[in-house]
């Protein structure tokens, strides 16, 4: 068969020769989508400016903790979680990691490159894969160390107050790594979404509807449905992994985050389904 | 070798591709010609196996495309100017297309100096012009040296000298043995190009002939007689295939009769004839007249017969135009 390609590859009379014989491969779709990400000047900015956010916001809520340390009730500070106070640029960075998954996807549809692409790949499949395993890859990468470096700042400021807790301390790897965890889920989460929307301003808005607006309209049901509804939430049972103090009713850690897996990985298959069936 | 066998698409009740055979054969260039809307970009969208065909089916080189292993090796596509992420640059768009098939950079630096792009290869794809875009489109398709190339309106938008490069480019392509399959509007580069015709209209097959035959058949040639005795002329020539026309007083045009009887004729009778010019039909002419039955069969059914000569086709673009 190998050999074969060379010959039923041209038609008669023609060998191609100038660009060798590769075929395409699951790593080599990987090593393009690789490629399109970082060719991109607003995916870079976006990703800068929300390096900056996560690690800025930290030291803000750290400093104003500190600051209002003295004056703060006793039944306030045995509610402080250290670790997610450096880390509340969470909420910030999910938006512009939902943002830049929905971009990934839509950004071919709305510019055409998406026939180019899908020519290149016919299967197509193989390019909803790498774009999830590049942009959650990368996501989990540089938000893994974003939130160290928050962590640490975020800490060093409420050692003040001797308030801070250190990476050894039982939990707060956790809440390190799940952070980046649940970031890197969410911009799995939005690519499945942009490939089913494959329209920007429609998936940023589903985006954000699930993530922030969701959890507000359930807030407003009657509390026993709350109760039943709410850890169910992709954000609450995601969000739960990132959690030092597990909140009251809410999935354990490890339940959470695979609730949230689960939504990513839904959304994804119904992407993939669209995908194959519709036209490109 | 590109083979087309009953391919049809219909979206929703809008059919626009139906019941299309045909075969694109390697080693020329063959034109796809037909109105706008006639369904040349879906059938292309199709071969490529970006629109699924409702039934039907078209294989390049024996597969279906998305069968084989490294499309990319089989067939070049540019399938409208700037298929492109706008915020990319030239070099990342072919360096990324490339690594999907293990193409290596070394033939991406290769294909931007074959179209000419060297210097704005490192700039972002937005700020392109139609015609850069194109010769980019080109890049992209010829990436994977490919036996086979589908090529949507390739010279949209480019200059005289990108239309006379892209021309040679096509048929030392075709010479080589590739399969060459474009479509184009400008009907006389397609003359100059093409040797082959895929017609259609409303989706359905018009005519898959040569060039010539394709302008013989659709429009027949013409003879302009200018002559002071254009009345006894013009009684002199009937028949059955013969046809005579003039808008002005001493000019005859007439379709039927070849220029060596007309000059044999005029001999006969003693007329003077001050000019004797056998005049070929344009491709143009003969693509109107063809896709007009085509268009006015099925629009109107009842309305007036359609006409059958490329003078009558000429006479009508003057009442439209």
């Amino acid at each position: 068969m190998s050999a074969g390609i060379v010959t039923t590859g041209a038609g008669p009379g023609f060998v191609s020769r100038a660009a060798g014989h590769g075929r395409v491969t699951f790593v080599r779709v990987l090593n393009a989508e690789w490629i399109k990400l970082r060719s991109l000047r607003s995916t870079f900015w976006v990703l800068v400016a929300a390096v900056f956010l996560v690690i800025a916001l930290g030291l803000l809520v750290c400093v104003g903790t500190v600051d209002r340390w003295p004056n703060t009730s006793a039944a306030e500070k045995a509610r402080l979680s250290p670790p997610n106070a450096s880390l509340t640029g969470l909420y910030l960075a999910q938006q512009a990691i939902g943002v830049l998954g929905v971009l990934v996807v839509s950004g071919e549809y709305a510019t055409g490159s998406i026939r180019a692409t899908m020519a290149a790949v016919p299967h197509r499949l193989p390019v909803l894969w790498a774009k999830s395993v590049v942009f959650g890859a990368v996501t989990f990468v540089l938000m893994l160390g974003t939130c160290l470096v928050a962590f640490l700042s975020g800490q060093a400021v409420l050692a003040k107050e001797h308030i801070d807790v250190s990476l050894s301390d039982p939990g707060v790897p956790r809440v390190v790594v799940g952070v980046a965890v649940y970031l890197a889920v969410t911009g799995i989460l939005a690519i499945g979404i942009g490939a089913i929307v494959r329209n920007a301003a429609g998936g940023i808005a589903i985006v954000f509807g699930l993530l922030l607006v969701l959890p507000e309209v359930v807030r407003a049901l009657p509390s026993d449905w709350q109760d039943r509804i709410t850890k169910y939430l992709p954000s609450e049972a995601g969000q739960a992994l990132t959690r030092w103090h597990p909140e009251e009713g809410a999935l354990s850690p490890g339940a959470g985050i695979t609730v949230f897996v689960l939504y990513a990985a839904a959304t994804l298959a119904v992407a993939a389904v669209l995908l194959r069936r519709r036209d490109a | 070798m590109i083979k087309a066998d009953a391919l049809t698409k219909r979206y929703g009740p809008k059919t626009a591709v139906e019941g299309l055979t045909f075969t694109v054969r390697p080693g020329i260039v063959t034109g796809f010609l037909g109105p706008n809307g006639a369904g040349k970009s879906t059938t292309m969208r199709m071969i490529l196996g970006l629109d699924h065909p409702t039934s039907g089916t078209v294989t390049v080189n024996g597969r279906r495309y998305a069968d084989h292993p490294a499309p990319l090796h089989e067939v070049g596509a540019l399938l409208e100017a700037k298929a492109v992420h706008t915020g990319r640059s030239a070099y990342n768009h072919l360096l990324s297309m490339a690594a999907t098939t293990g193409i290596r950079a070394r033939r991406v630096r290769e294909v931007i100096e074959m179209v000419g792009l060297d210097e704005v290869a490192r700039k972002r794809v937005g700020g392109f012009s139609l015609g850069m875009g194109q010769r980019l489109g080109l890049a992209t398709a010829l990436l994977g040296d490919p036996a086979t190339l589908v090529l949507d309106e390739p010279v949209n938008g480019l200059d005289p000298e990108g239309v006379l490069w892209i021309r040679t480019l096509l048929k030392s392509l075709a010479a080589e043995g590739r399969t060459v399959f474009l479509s184009s509007h400008l009907m006389s580069e397609m003359a100059l190009t093409a040797e082959h015709l895929i017609v259609v209209g409303r989706g359905r097959l018009i005519a898959d002939t040569s060039v010539a035959d394709f302008i013989h058949n659709a429009a027949p040639n013409q003879v302009r007689v200018r002559t002071p005795d254009a009345d006894r002329l013009r009684a002199l020539l009937f028949g059955p295939e013969v046809r005579v026309t003039g808008r002005e007083r001493d000019v005859l045009e007439v379709t039927g009769v070849s220029s060596d009887d007309i000059g044999r004729l005029a001999s006969a009778h003693g007329i003077t004839l001050f000019e004797l010019v056998p005049q070929q039909a344009s491709l143009e002419e003969a693509f109107m007249e063809s896709t007009r039955d085509a268009v006015e069969y099925r629009v109107a059914e009842g309305a007036p017969g359609p006409a059958r000569t490329a003078a009558a086709a000429r006479h009508r673009d003057g009442e439209v135009a």
